[in-house]
């Protein structure tokens, strides 16, 4: 059950547009509405629902509700970052929600011998797995879906291990530079939010503007002609989901220093939340096409509906995950459709 | 006889696949600044040549020296970085990267601090790009352009990585009349510059237009070489296909018959006008019950298309087809099948057999329905059919339950012909039926071909083999360019003629009237 | 000499694996037997095979219809929680009966399925993402439905979650009867050719003018509803709906099973015993780190290891 990739064949589009020339008159302008619908459709329906929510809901455009909704998305935000790299080369990564978990563990364990312990130590446990996911992947050329299912599974084993089967909460000292980092505020608004924001624009840059970047689109667009095009497949892959492995147990980190404790039960679940806002964000499943900034305004949809869903007094809060289901397969039929005019299927 | 200052020298190059020897000692030379074309039917060893020079493939005996010493590729990334570089013709890039990052993956410019500069990028593409004819916004995703336009980008970035080869696989197959036009004034651009193209192509007069040496290539070797202006149309199409012209053949090698009772009857297949976007021209084939009407015509003329529009497997864009008078809804296979249309399509491997599948379940696959009662399978009614089928085609298998994938070739197509045997078809199309399989097999396929229709089926035929075709075929509809350009019956059958009209020599338009006022 | 000696080596390789992935789940069903017989105290019980095997049941049958949807090239990720909205909807539902509960349990399923079928075969959406749409949907209709555990209390539904016949659990009986049907409809019908067909070769089977949109459809429904029943099951013996829990990983242990049991991930071949045998394997592996009192994380970690082995060792002989 391989991720198939769209065929590299350019079939004759576009009837006779004279191509030599290089316009194609016609489908010019459809083409890019569809463009701009894929990139930016999520951004509007965003900002659709944030408008009526602050017209239906006095508490719902107040700043303490909007600095929680952007403190509590800012670790999912993390872990799309990592998933939108491992999308767009055409993978998938199902053990972030694990790796979160069990980033929160090793860094509630690891304050106990300081800062650097607590921080290095989720990084580097978490990335040696994704090391492993991206060696399996790309070299023993496994199907990306059951590797990473089986890390999810080997990932929280780990984490329960270290926990006495989840009897175990360690607790993360209150004053530390750790929970400073998670707890605390720069210009009213919560670190992790800023940490964030920083690390989607290194992301941004990353992927627009470097070599790499550039391999990770070229890998997900057309893997054959990208290995004929002189692109590292393997080193590409590997990279990706180490880095998506790496984000995960970061934002793990940085939410259990926000919660002060390494709580074992979170993370369920998660993968499919950071998928669904990847996906969301206009980041093809195929692969070959994406956008950072898509899965930030993908994780903040997701997170305004649950608040407004919680607004809604009446509603319980299972509607959220409800609506994403729905939300993510409209989504997918759409893009499905989407590519289908635009050839890519 | 050849200057020093050759590029590429390939000498005594072979190589054998299981069962197949692909390329038997054959000889390449080619300077800087030649247009070479490279021609020869299916399987005659064009694609396993470019496979070796690319690194795709290791030779098993010959040298490939290329500039002055002798290399072997391991991949085609080296041969690319050593300086040859193919356009196939589906486009190798990245459909969905801009045209510019396209052009430059892998060098990108990149500005002091390590990052890629896009100003300079974009700069540099449109610079590189107007000299191919190519005036787009680069920053535009590869996949908005033409056919013809991609092609260009592809031959850009090759030219860009230094290449001193360019390999182009057909790639005038999907462009326009004026795309092939800028093609050929960038290939006139290479030769002047020194470098040299290998071009592979089946349209005449493109290899006329733009080459300057060709060789021919058969069975996999080589049956001529020289330059392309000393040898007319009609001796490259006959060395091509391996006919003396003229040849009188006492005696026919394949086990057709020949004679077939075509009645006046009502046509039972009638394809009207089929049109596939820049595959097919408004084809029209008409067959008679006892009839085999084969389609002559080069590679990539549009046999297979027209098959496959016939059986419901290609979506026309407009035409229609009748069964018996009955008009069949266009692009649905099983509405075709259950119109009385079986096609054993050319692709036996991939399209054809299941291959995990046994050879009981190959051949019953598609009339299992009618052997089921409430979706429960029949097993004394499949074992009944399948018997009848093995014994009668002499399918030799150890037994029905062998994988069909572990069959050999000739076995695979019995099986394949059974399987649509079995639903008792009014129409059978097929695909290069005796291609890759071995000479009992063949003629085995050939007198049950005749059987067929002499029990009243009728029969597509499309063989790359001219003695099949001609011996086979009571009529011959030639295709070329994805248009009918001739149709010959009766005594014009013959290998002669054919190639006459598949050459597009003058008698070809005699037969087109002939056969017009004799419709 | 010396060549025939390297070339003999990869083939006696590919010998082994060829009969690990035929055998190798037998043989560690086996093996595990045998180790549990001589090391583990009170192992050889009827009270204890009847406690693994009504444990099992329910892998079991969702296993089934995974092992369909793989034969087809495919994967359903909503397994789970089809088990949980089966689940709600029989505690909603209870009222009015056993069967008119199990009818709508039915109803909502078959809408699961037809919905990942749809997605498949007619848009065209990977099997992955589909179900993973459903599988995130699902669950929340299930608790929707029915936020919190709810103790049921039915004697039908009691008796069918720990009523037996002559000393066999219905449960047991349930699972047994499905796996047979299962393994009938792949070699005896026409759906179970064509199944196959198509999951060797799609174009092969579309140019032989086989009803694929059809057959896909089908194939996850089928899923759904047996996925359905196990959820069903679950509950009769919890004697309560759990929609929060019910269900979580099931997914994962279906496929791990398919996979153990030498269904190849790419299609084309369904392997029903292996697929019975995959469950019981990774139950009794499960059992055994449990009696010695080795902690579930560990359980969790052989399992991962048993996975990747397996899609490794599959890995070869792939796609012909």
């Amino acid at each position: 059950m391989t991720v198939t990739k769209t065929d590299a064949r350019v079939t004759a589009a576009g009837g006779g547009e004279p191509a030599a020339a290089g316009e194609p008159a016609g489908p010019a302008r459809s083409e890019r509405l569809t463009a701009l619908v894929q990139q930016h459709g999520a951004l509007a329906v965003l900002v659709v629902v944030s408008l009526v929510a602050s017209f239906s809901f006095e508490s719902f455009a107040t700043g303490d509700n909007v600095g929680n909704m952007a403190t509590s998305s800012a670790f999912l935000a993390i872990v799309a970052l990592g998933m939108t790299f491992v999308i767009i080369t055409g993978g998938i990564d199902l053990s972030v929600g694990s790796l979160f978990a069990l980033g929160g563990v090793l860094a509630a364990w690891g304050s106990r011998h300081g800062t650097l312990v607590a921080l290095l130590l989720p990084l580097v446990v978490c990335g040696a797995i994704g090391v492993v996911n991206g060696l399996l992947v790309a070299r023993s050329r496994l199907a990306p879906f059951i590797v990473t299912l089986a890390a999810m599974l080997g990932a929280r084993g780990l984490m329960l291990a270290l926990t006495d089967e989840g009897a175990d909460t360690y607790l993360i000292g209150k004053g530390s530079f750790l929970a400073e980092l998670g707890q605390g505020t720069t210009f009213g608004i919560g670190n992790p939010v800023w940490i964030t924001l920083a690390l989607f624009v290194a992301g941004a840059v990353v992927l627009r503007r470097t070599r790499f970047g550039q391999h990770v689109y070229a890998v997900g667009g057309n893997e054959d002609a990208a290995a004929l095009m002189g692109a590292p497949v393997a080193r590409t892959k590997i990279l990706v989901y180490t880095l998506s492995a790496v984000l995960a147990g970061l934002a793990g980190a940085l939410n259990a220093a926000w919660l002060a404790s390494g709580v074992t039960i979170l993370g369920n679940g998660m993968e499919l939340e950071a998928i669904s806002a990847v996906v969301i964000g206009g980041t093809l499943l195929t692969g070959g096409l994406g956008y950072v900034s898509g899965s930030l305004v993908g994780v903040l949809l997701l997170k305004v509906i649950q608040n407004v869903i919680n607004q809604i007094g009446s509603l319980d809060s299972s509607y959220q995950q409800v609506v994403s289901g729905a939300f993510l397969a409209v989504v997918v039929v759409a893009q499905t459709w989407l590519g289908r005019r635009r050839q890519l299927v | 006889m050849a200057p020093p200052a050759e590029v590429l020298a390939v000498r005594g190059l072979s190589k054998t696949f299981p069962g197949v020897r692909a390329l038997d000692d054959v000889d390449l030379t080619l300077h800087p600044g030649e247009v070479h074309a490279l021609i020869g039917e299916n399987g005659a060893g064009k694609s396993t040549l470019i496979k070796l020079l690319t690194g795709v493939h290791r030779p098993d005996a010959g040298d490939i020296v290329f500039q002055g010493s002798a290399v072997s590729f391991a991949t085609p990334l080296d041969a690319q970085k050593a300086g040859i570089s193919t356009i196939y013709q589906e486009v190798n890039l990245i459909p969905l990267l801009s045209v510019a990052r396209n052009l430059f993956l892998g060098r990108e410019p990149r500005n002091r601090v390590g990052l890629l500069d896009f100003p300079r990028m974009h700069r540099e593409a449109e610079e590189t790009l107007r000299a191919y004819g190519v005036r787009v916004d680069v920053r535009r995703p590869l996949r908005t352009l033409g056919v013809g336009a991609q092609q260009m980008v592809a031959l850009a970035r090759a030219v860009a990585s230094e290449a001193r080869i360019v390999i182009m696989d057909e790639p005038t197959s999907s462009l326009e009349p004026r795309e092939v036009e800028t093609l050929f004034s960038v290939i006139r651009r290479l030769r002047d510059e020194g470098i040299a193209v290998i071009y592979v192509s089946h349209r005449l007069d493109e290899l006329y237009a733009v080459c300057d040496t060709v060789t021919v290539l058969r069975d996999g070797r080589r049956v001529h070489h020289g330059r392309l202006a000393e040898l007319d149309r009609l001796s490259l199409v006959s060395t091509m296909l391996g006919r003396e012209l003229g040849e009188v053949r006492a005696e026919g090698l394949t086990k057709f018959t020949g004679d077939h009772h075509a009645t006046d009857a009502q046509p039972v297949l009638e394809a009207r006008d089929l049109t596939v976007p820049h595959q097919l021209h408004g084809v029209s084939v008409s067959i008679r019950p006892g009839e085999v009407v084969g389609l002559g015509g080069l590679l990539g003329s549009g046999r297979t298309e027209t098959a496959k529009a016939i059986s419901g497997a290609l979506a026309t864009s407009a035409g229609s087809v009748t069964v018996a008078g009955v008009p069949l809804r266009g692009g649905s296979t099983p509405a075709a099948i259950r119109a009385g249309i079986s096609l054993l399509p050319e692709d036996r491997k991939s399209e054809g057999i299941v291959p995990g599948l046994s050879v009981r379940e190959n051949i019953s696959l598609a009339v299992l329905p009618r052997l089921s009662r409430f979706g429960l399978v029949s097993e004394a009614r499949v074992d009944s059919i399948v018997d009848t089928f093995i014994e009668r085609l002499r399918i030799k298998a150890s037994s029905p339950q062998q994988k069909v994938g572990e069959l050999s070739g000739g076995n695979q197509q019995k099986v394949l012909l059974a399987r649509w045997l079995a639903m008792n078809p009014k129409v059978l199309l097929l695909d290069e039926p005796t291609r890759g399989i071995d000479v009992g097999a063949k003629a085995e396929v050939q007198k049950l071909v005749d059987e067929l229709a002499a029990d009243g089926l009728g029969v597509l035929l499309i063989s790359s083999d001219l003695e099949e075709l001609i011996e086979g075929s009571d009529r011959v509809v030639v295709l070329k360019d994805g248009a009918v350009v001739g149709e010959l019956t009766g005594d014009e059958v013959t290998e002669d003629k054919l190639m006459r009209t598949i050459a597009g020599h003058a008698p070809a338009r005699d037969t087109v009237e002939e056969a017009a006022t004799d419709g | 000499m010396a060549e025939a000696t390297v070339r003999s080596v990869p083939l006696d390789r590919a010998r082994i694996l060829q009969w690990l992935q035929t055998y190798g789940v037998y043989a560690g069903v086996a093996l595990l037997l045998v180790v549990n017989i001589v090391i583990t105290p009170h192992f050889l019980s009827a009270e204890n095979f009847r406690t693994q095997a009504v444990q099992v049941a329910p892998v079991i049958i969702v296993a089934l219809g995974m092992a369909l949807v793989i034969g087809t090239e495919g994967v359903d990720l909503s397994v789970g929680a089809v088990m949980a909205l089966a689940a709600s909807v029989t505690a909603l539902y209870l009222g009015y009966g056993l069967l008119p509960a199990l009818l709508v349990v039915a109803v909502f399923a078959a809408g699961v399925g037809l919905a990942n079928g749809a997605l498949v075969a007619f848009v065209g959406v990977q099997p992955i993402v589909a179900t993973l749409a459903l599988m995130v949907g699902g669950r929340g209709l299930a608790l929707v439905l029915l936020p919190q555990l709810e103790d049921l209390r039915n004697p039908a539904l009691a008796s069918l979650g720990s009523g037996d016949v002559l000393g066999v659990p219905y449960l047991i009986l349930i699972a047994t009867v499905l796996a047979l049907l299962v393994a009938f409809v792949v070699r005896r019908t026409t759906f179970g050719r064509q199944l196959l067909a198509i999951g060797d070769s799609r174009p092969a089977a579309q140019l032989a003018g086989l009803p694929v949109r059809r057959v896909l459809i089908v194939v996850y429904v089928v899923c759904a509803l047996l996925a359905a029943v196990a959820g069903v099951l679950a509950t009769a013996r919890l004697q309560a709906s759990d929609p929060t829990s019910l269900g979580n990983l099931m997914e994962l242990s279906a496929i791990t099973a398919v996979v153990v049991g030498g269904t190849p991930l790419t299609g084309g071949r369904v392997n029903i015993a292996g697929t019975v045998a995959g469950a019981v394997l990774i139950q009794l592996l499960t059992a055994t780190l449990i009696k010695h009192d080795l902690p579930p994380s560990w359980t969790q970690i052989a399992q991962a290891i048993v996975i990747v082995c397996a899609v490794y060792a599959a890995r070869g002989r792939g796609k012909r």
